[in-house]
């Protein structure tokens, strides 16, 4: 697949090749792209092979398995990949290895159209150009809803309630889905939850764990009521599996991905009365909060530190080439971009509404990745009912614990 | 062979798996004792679209200087060994120590990730390797008596379940088991019970997995002791026969002795190859009710960050795993290569 698409792109750099823009004003280099593999991505990456030709060449790799080549990969020198795709949790590893190279220069020289909001700064310095936000949000189905004389939800106690009082009316059987696949979908249910709770994951200024308290048992309480009102299957569901559940038209409710609304509101896959109901809003606030139980989150392109500067420039101009104001307004509604020449359109509006009620991004720091795996791993027990939140919460602090000596950040 | 041709004869192989067996495992085991280095992290201001927070990070200038003086890592001994992830002696200690009978000893071991795969590891092999052994042999006999033109077909036909992928396999399997799939359905039907669902109860997710392991590796055994029956002597039998013996003594006692040497052989691969059961797990996204050594390996190299020395201390125990569970069989091969020799 990956293969086809590379070389799919190639003929299209070739074509395109012919027009005037060749190689985007570069007198050559090599631009090597390994990312994730959504529709989003794939158009800044099918811009960025315009530029090949004059002696550039463009070559891509998109893959879902991105997080688990990219630091071996950067390591190499030189690196496999000119440029890794990442996102504020994926960026951390390539920050502690020190494999990515500050951008400013490149800023300096090529970005001038960029946005100022789309530069990450790690300690001053411009690590990373983010091209797209995404967040987890509530989806809803109008009609459903109003049928059964729901108002649309806003909190997490209310999507409760109506999921409970949908399949007590006998309308829908476990009518919610949210992406709760033992790992890392799990994971960052419990982080968004925990997060609208108001909780803390280390102690100030340690790497120390501190889930283990009230705010932790409340947290997988209302992912616990969340689990009862979804299909028994919950622990295998990602998100392929709740689009699909929802494009069948199965589910009332759901917490899933930004990303998701543009094939889902399409016209694909789907019939049109999910689709003409389908209501996209802010993630639901929990236990009282004032902040959405979600994180935001932003794609973006780093270059690599072990490459030619000659490289490094070509897959700066490049992948800029990917997100001119004509080709994001020609792919407006696949993202919530963030570069300019974006309007936001009817997709967007969940993120929108996410961000606007405040919620918090997802936290970057260096070991946040091993609590997360621990988190992934360890409460599938619990949600099925088989231990207790308190032992649930201990156990992931044991294995964080045990990972994260093991890493070098805790003695 | 003369010692000395015989060494010259293997010398070839025998580098190989020097090269391409003991010394990779020599340096797991190295690995396996060391971890990370200490992490110097300093706070810094971080900005992004959503605004800007205080936040840690590495010091990869000062990581970098550690790194320099010391490869490979910091020296920990044994200490990966016996932490949480792995043998947890401590944690079990404890757990010895205030459980209430062996019943709660037992259910709070399995809380303890390498225990919890040990199990389900031991169990698929305990339970899957008889299975396709027997199966196998089953399926062999009942080719051997068909008449000639129909075997063809039917050994292709039954060799089908070792010629698909293992994922694709259990993949395939997945979405018939699936709540709303053809075997998921028609078993909800089957139990008038509308929230059945193989996937969500840990008890039918083993037994899903076995029948997955048994039906994958059952045709394996099956092409080794057909084989096996073409060469079963018929002056045996016939003379069995005149003896007045059935059908099934002549299994009894003329096939099943002479098949002896075959079904070790089966046994040693499939005691093997089901110890470091794995796809089924990724497969069949098994991860919460079943994981297996060759899992927790593969959970610890993937995702943000990978744990190396974590994957190392696994991998060196189920090695030791192998060794133990195939000691009575090489012991028993042993003694008969001994008396044949005798």
């Amino acid at each position: 697949m990956t293969f086809l698409r590379t070389t799919a792109l190639a003929s299209a750099a070739i074509f395109a090749g012919s027009a005037a823009f060749a190689g985007c004003g570069l007198s050559g280099g090599n631009v090597n792209i390994l990312g994730n593999d959504f529709a989003a991505i794939q158009s800044v990456v099918a811009g960025a092979a315009e530029c090949a030709g004059d002696g550039v060449t463009v070559e891509s790799n998109l893959t879902t398995e991105h997080r688990d080549l990219q630091v071996a990969a950067l390591t190499a020198n030189p690196a496999q990949y000119t440029s890794a795709i990442v996102a504020n949790s994926s960026i951390v590893p390539l920050i502690n290895e020190d494999l990515i190279r500050p951008l400013d220069d490149l800023v300096a020289k090529h970005g001038q159209n960029l946005n100022p909001t789309q530069l990450i700064t790690v300690d001053g310095k411009v690590m990373a150009i983010a091209f797209m936000a995404n967040a987890q949000h509530l989806y809803y189905r109008s009609d459903i809803l109003e049928a059964a004389g729901i108002e649309p939800p806003t909190t997490y106690e209310e999507v409760i309630a109506a999921a409970q009082k949908l399949e007590a009316d006998g309308v829908m059987q476990n009518p919610y889905a949210m992406n709760s696949q033992t790992g890392w979908n799990l994971g960052e249910e419990f982080v968004n939850m925990y997060l609208g709770h108001g909780g803390q994951f280390f102690e100030p200024g340690t790497a120390r764990p501190s889930i283990n308290n009230e705010t932790g048992v409340a947290t997988l309480n209302t992912l616990k009521a969340l689990a009862d009102v979804s299909n028994p299957d919950f622990l295998t569901f990602d998100s392929n599996a709740t689009a699909a559940l929802w494009e069948s038209g199965s589910l009332a409710l759901a917490t899933m991905w930004g990303s998701r609304a543009a094939p889902i509101l399409d016209d694909e896959g789907s019939t049109e009365e999910v689709t003409s109901t389908t209501v996209l809003a802010a993630a639901p606030t929990v236990a009282g909060g004032n902040t959405p139980a979600s994180t935001l989150w932003w794609d973006g392109f780093t270059i690599a530190k072990n490459i030619s500067d000659e490289d490094a420039e070509a897959t700066f101009v490049a992948l800029l080439n990917g997100m001119t104001e004509d080709r994001i307004a020609a792919n407006n509604d696949l993202a919530v971009w963030l570069a300019p020449g974006y309007t936001p359109g009817a997709t967007a509006e969940g993120v929108f509404a996410t961000a606007t009620a405040g919620a918090r991004p997802y936290p970057m720091i260096p070991f946040m990745g091993l609590m997360h795996t621990a988190l992934g791993n360890e409460l599938s027990d619990f949600l099925q009912g088989n231990e207790s939140a308190e032992q649930a919460l201990a156990d992931v602090e044991a294995a964080y614990t045990a990972a994260a000596r093991e890493q070098g950040f805790l003695n | 062979m003369p010692h000395k041709t015989f060494f010259w004869f293997i010398l070839p192989s025998l580098a190989a798996m020097l090269l391409f067996i003991a010394l990779p495992i020599v340096s797991v085991a190295i690995q396996s004792l060391h971890i990370e280095h200490e992490q110097v992290l300093i706070t810094v201001e971080n900005c992004g679209p959503f605004g800007c927070e205080q936040e840690t990070v590495v010091d990869t200038a000062a990581t970098a200087e550690l790194r320099q003086a010391q490869p490979l890592g910091r020296f920990n001994g044994l200490g990966t060994y016996f932490d949480r992830g792995h043998l947890a002696t401590a944690e079990v200690a404890e757990i010895w120590r205030t459980a209430d009978g062996i019943r709660e000893f037992f259910s709070r071991l399995m809380n303890l990730p390498f225990y919890k795969a040990l199990v389900f590891t031991l169990a698929y092999t305990a339970i899957v390797t008889p299975s396709v052994i027997l199966l196998g042999m089953a399926i062999a006999l009942g080719v051997n008596a068909l008449p000639r033109m129909f075997r063809g077909p039917t050994i292709f036909v039954s060799l089908l379940p070792m010629i698909v992928t293992p994922l694709i396999g259990s993949l395939i399997l997945f979405w018939m088991i699936d709540a709303e799939g053809i075997i998921g359905k028609t078993l909800q039907v089957l139990f008038d019970d509308p929230e059945l669902s193989l996937k969500a109860s840990p008890t039918l997710t083993w037994i899903t997995l076995f029948v997955y392991g048994i039906w994958h590796s059952a045709p394996f055994a099956f092409v080794v002791f057909y084989a096996g029956l073409q060469t079963v002597p018929g002056e045996t039998l016939e003379a069995a026969m005149v003896d007045g013996a059935s059908r099934w003594e002549r299994i009894r006692y003329v096939v099943i002795p002479y098949m002896a040497p075959l079904v070790v052989f089966v046994t040693l691969i499939q005691l093997m190859d089901n110890f470091r059961v794995f796809e089924p797990i990724v497969g069949f996204s098994a991860e919460a009710n079943a994981t297996s050594l060759s899992y927790i390996i593969y959970s610890d190299l993937r995702g943000d960050v990978a744990r190396f020395g974590s994957a190392a201390a696994t991998s060196l125990l189920t090695i030791v795993g192998v060794a133990i569970l195939l000691t009575p069989v090489l012991i028993r091969t042993w003694r008969d290569f001994n008396r044949k020799r005798a």
